[in-house]
């Protein structure tokens, strides 16, 4: 075991980070284990169920299907950087209200895929909000409340996206 | 008792209780947890159906000193998991009955080294014919369980069935076939074990059930009960599948961490979860009806088979669920219901969400159309002649002594969906269309709570404290896996006591800290363990005012300042109650007479499904769910179960196929086996009626498992409407229906010929 893995440096939730571990160590593992963000969530290991979605420069990612070595130098985002300063983002707070979280589980990856849909399109309508949810496996909801937090959030969203302003004190 | 108008809380959409701890991610499942010098496990399991266990070695090439080694000469006390009946080891013993039944367990400081020793383990077998489905355990030419694989058998009798078919109008015949289903909870099952020689054993985990963890691991490790401590992790869906298993993996981490002086973490991964563990029951029902001219139905006769895997674990409650919902929400004078459950070779099936009912409703709701199409009638009109009323009495002669209000729940499921324009819609359009659109309905009740004398035989003991910080405390076993008990249970706390939400919480889901309220199953925890918390509550608020002088009025504030003062007098703040059931419940047994269950909650459901004749997909378009579930104490949460419960079920009908290979599910992955995405889901409306149940928390009923039950008949029906084509089986896949249609396209060439 005294392998020395170079460093692999990459910022999470706008913090730099630096970890000494395998390349191909899935950055799903990288951020649970060497990071102890526990927030991203397992549930399939194979890309299926998007528990495990955070983004990567912008883009949403499976976690477990990407090698720590490709998010060299990248900005990662996951479900502990939403809220600031223990104020919900818009989606959390939707989600919250509209009983889009049940069990939990798929709530971290589910958060990111809305978070990254509205970024992308502030006012989506029911087939984008289906489209850009549909790599994430909900159970428990039957997705139908997750549909309605989305659109709850889309109508508090500025028209040019979320920002930091949008998020409400609790 | 209850009353309704009047409440605060209860009947609000309060911020769920733990909701704001998921949502920022910090909500602690059992992988996020670590305990100092933790090593994880792994489990070796049968590649085969059933066999003898001929040798086990170990590769040279590998280091086992590192590693601790478990198997069944390691267990210190029975090797059973205790559950109804004592009949399965907590490791394999020199045989094996299903593939992937536990053999050997190892435990390493690493979970990549781990990995690979599993490979480095070796099992030979002598194997023993097995068998898989229901036909040949039936055949009972290999004894594969007991005298005669016969898990367990009920017979259900009213009036005399046999009497009546030489006088029947019409008698009609048919057989259902129901697959298993995968609960896909989206966290796997995971548990970690602790276990000191002073202290005993400690687990946390994903479950249900934690009184049936403890109950296992005491006798696993002949402990007595203050050695054993189970406490429930933030638990990642369950729907019945964290009912029995979690007491398996908790004695194997257990046992590990016994073996290895450490705390060991066994957290499976998705193939693991989905290979070894419980699904739905398969089913096999026959039924056989006689109706007179009007379409009463005089009689009902019907042969309910379950496949129940290698071990009995739950299958004799799941197969009692079964033949009590087997008849449907009719009156019928005279009723025969014989259930069976076989043993097979297959991996032990368990709960499921609704517990056998899906199974027998499919059955039910799915003859009634073909019923109705034999004798030429509506199916909603036979439907509503058929109908259970207030007064009438159910196939255990249960006299239905609350409201039942199934034509007011019919009539608004027919004008929400638009019904009979619809029809008539679709009929003008199916003929030049390439895709064909139907409606169909399903109409049924769901028993509340433990069957018969279940609830007294728990026997559940629940309470509230009060922290000297001034927090009320809700003293449970309920465990919350998404459905809402932290949030019903502290609005019903609340409520009672007339103080702020925000001032009840939850105890922890921990044996050292709460009484045994019973399990998180059956549809209980809103009606038969609220209720109970409900009479603690106010119970507390009797001893307040007679030993510390609250006022008959009061704020909340005044509330803790007379706790305290009662602390003062009395040394400690605590109410607890038993249950008691309520007055009038009789039921024998043997017989399978009496009251079945103390309140039914019931719906009915409509599905509009397109069928596209070229693809041979079928879409569902949009569903709708009428019920009376008694009093809504959280309409969001309410909503939530039904529409969670009704997607469930859409898979069920429509996608969920395990495909088995000699005993061997094949597709355990979510890559192939296909759960309805946030694309598939249609519009899902759902209303409810309230009718206040008096022994329920502020007038609940269950509410659980009752949206399962109706989907598949519903969807079934919709595309018999669509295409004329009667399909009895699921799961229906798009291959399912490509050959159905075909064969009937055939036969009625061969007719116009």
């Amino acid at each position: 075991m005294s392998v020395h893995w170079p460093a692999i440096r990459f910022t999470v939730n706008g913090d730099g980070r630096s970890v000494n571990v395998p390349p191909m160590k899935r950055l799903l593992d990288v951020l649970r284990e060497d990071l102890r963000l526990t927030g991203t969530k397992e549930g399939c290991g194979e890309g299926e169920c998007g528990s495990c979605s955070v983004r990567m420069n912008g883009e949403l990612v499976n976690s477990c299907l990407v090698p720590v070595l490709q998010a060299e130098e990248a900005e990662i985002e996951t479900v502990e950087g939403l809220a600031l300063n223990g104020a919900l983002h818009l989606v959390q707070e939707a989600f919250l209200q509209c009983g889009g979280a049940q069990c939990g589980i798929c709530t971290p990856g589910m958060l990111m895929a809305a978070a990254q849909l509205l970024a992308q399109n502030p006012r989506p309508n029911m087939a984008e909000i289906r489209e850009g949810l549909a790599g994430n496996l909900c159970r428990c909801t039957g997705f139908m409340r997750i549909f309605e937090s989305v659109l709850c959030a889309a109508a508090n969203t500025p028209a040019d996206g979320p920002g930091n302003e949008a998020r409400h004190a609790r | 008792m209850s009353t309704h108008a009047t409440t605060r809380i209860v009947g609000a959409s309060v911020p769920r209780k733990e909701g704001v701890d998921k949502l920022l991610g910090r909500a602690c499942y059992v992988d996020d947890m670590e305990r100092e010098g933790m090593w994880y496990g792994a489990t070796l399991r049968s590649t085969i159906p059933r066999g003898v266990i001929r040798s086990i070695s170990f590769d040279r090439n590998v280091n086992w000193s590192e590693f601790s080694i478990v198997t069944a000469g390691d267990v210190p006390g029975e090797n059973q998991i205790h559950l109804i009946i004592a009949d399965q080891p907590c490791l394999a013993d020199g045989k094996v009955n299903h593939c992937e039944e536990p053999i050997v367990l190892l435990a390493h400081a690493d979970k990549r080294t781990l990995r690979e020793a599993v490979k480095a383990v070796k099992i030979e077998y002598d194997p023993l014919p097995a068998i898989f489905t229901i036909e040949e355990s039936e055949r009972q030419e290999v004894i594969v369980w007991g005298a005669d694989n016969l898990l367990k058998s009920f017979q259900l009798e009213k009036g005399e069935v046999d009497a009546v078919w030489a006088r029947a109008a019409h008698i009609v015949e048919g057989e259902y076939r129901t697959g298993a289903q995968e609960h896909l909870y989206i966290e796997n099952n995971g548990m970690i074990a602790e276990y000191d020689a002073e202290r005993g054993v400690t687990v946390w985990g994903s479950l249900q059930c934690p009184y049936y963890v403890f109950k296992s691991l005491k006798s696993v490790f002949d402990l007595k009960e203050d050695k054993v401590r189970v406490i429930q992790t933030e638990t990642g869906g369950a729907f019945g599948g964290k009912e029995d298993y979690p007491s398996i993996i908790a004695c194997h981490a257990a046992l590990l961490a016994m073996k290895s002086g450490h705390p060991v973490k066994m957290v499976y991964d998705r193939m693991e979860d989905l290979a070894a563990t419980t699904k739905r029951h398969p089913s096999r029902v026959r039924h056989r009806t006689a109706l007179d001219s009007d379409g009463k139905l005089l009689a009902i006769d019907i042969e309910l088979a379950t496949n129940g895997g290698a071990y009995a674990t739950l299958s004799s409650t799941v197969l009692s669920r079964a033949t009590l919902h087997s008849t449907g929400p009719y009156l019928c004078p005279n009723v025969r219901v014989r259930a069976r459950s076989w043993a097979t070779n297959m991996v032990p099936y368990g709960a499921f969400r609704g517990f056998g009912a899906p199974q027998a409703i499919f059955a039910m709701e799915r003859h009634m159309d073909e019923i109705a199409a034999a004798i030429g009638m509506d199916p909603i009109e036979l439907r509503r002649r058929n109908f259970l009323h207030e007064g009438d009495m159910n196939a255990t002669e249960q006299v239905m002594r609350e409201p039942v209000i199934l034509d007011r729940l019919l009539d608004r499921a027919l004008q929400e969906s638009d019904y009979y324009a619809k029809r008539e819609r679709f009929a003008g359009e199916n003929g030049t269309s390439p895709v064909k659109r139907g409606l169909g309905i399903a109409a049924f009740y769901h028993g509340s709570g433990f069957t018969g004398s279940g609830e007294v035989v728990l026997n559940s003991l629940a309470g509230v404290d009060v922290t000297p910080d001034g927090t009320v405390r809700v003293l449970v076993s309920n465990t919350e896996f998404g459905q809402g008990t932290n949030t019903i249970l502290t609005q019903v706390a609340a409520e009672a006591l007339g103080i702020d939400y925000d001032r009840v919480t939850m105890a922890p889901p921990d044996t050292a800290q709460v009484p045994n309220s019973g399990p998180t199953v059956a549809s209980r925890t809103s009606m038969v363990v609220g209720r109970l918390v409900e009479r603690a509550s106010l119970q507390l608020v009797a001893m307040l005012r007679e030993h510390a002088g609250l006022s008959e009025k009061y704020t909340t504030e005044e509330f803790f300042a007379a706790c305290e003062r009662l602390r003062e007098a009395k040394g400690e703040v605590l109410s607890t109650c038993r249950y008691e059931a309520p007055p009038g419940i009789k039921w024998d047994d043997q017989k399978y007479q009496g009251e079945a269950y103390p309140a039914y909650a019931w719906a009915v459901q409509v599905a509009q499904v397109a069928v596209d004749t070229v693809t041979y997909s079928a879409e569902v378009e949009e569903f709708w769910s009428v019920q009376e579930v008694g009093r809504v104490l959280h309409p969001v949460l309410a909503a939530g179960q039904i529409e969670g419960g009704i997607a469930q079920g859409i898979g069920y009908a429509l996608y969920e196929k395990v495909i088995w290979q000699e005993g061997r599910m094949a597709n355990n992955q979510m890559t192939n086996y296909i759960m309805p995405t946030a694309e598939d889901i249609p519009p899902i409306h759902v209303s409810f009626e309230e009718i206040p149940f008096r022994h329920g928390a502020f007038g609940a009923k269950g509410i659980g498992e009752l949206p399962h039950d109706g989907p598949a008949p519903a969807i079934l029906n919709a595309i018999r409407d669509a295409t004329g084509v009667a399909f009895n089986t699921i799961p229906l896949l798009p291959e399912d229906l490509f050959a159905g249609m075909a064969a009937n396209e055939s036969v009625e060439e061969t007719a116009a010929r």
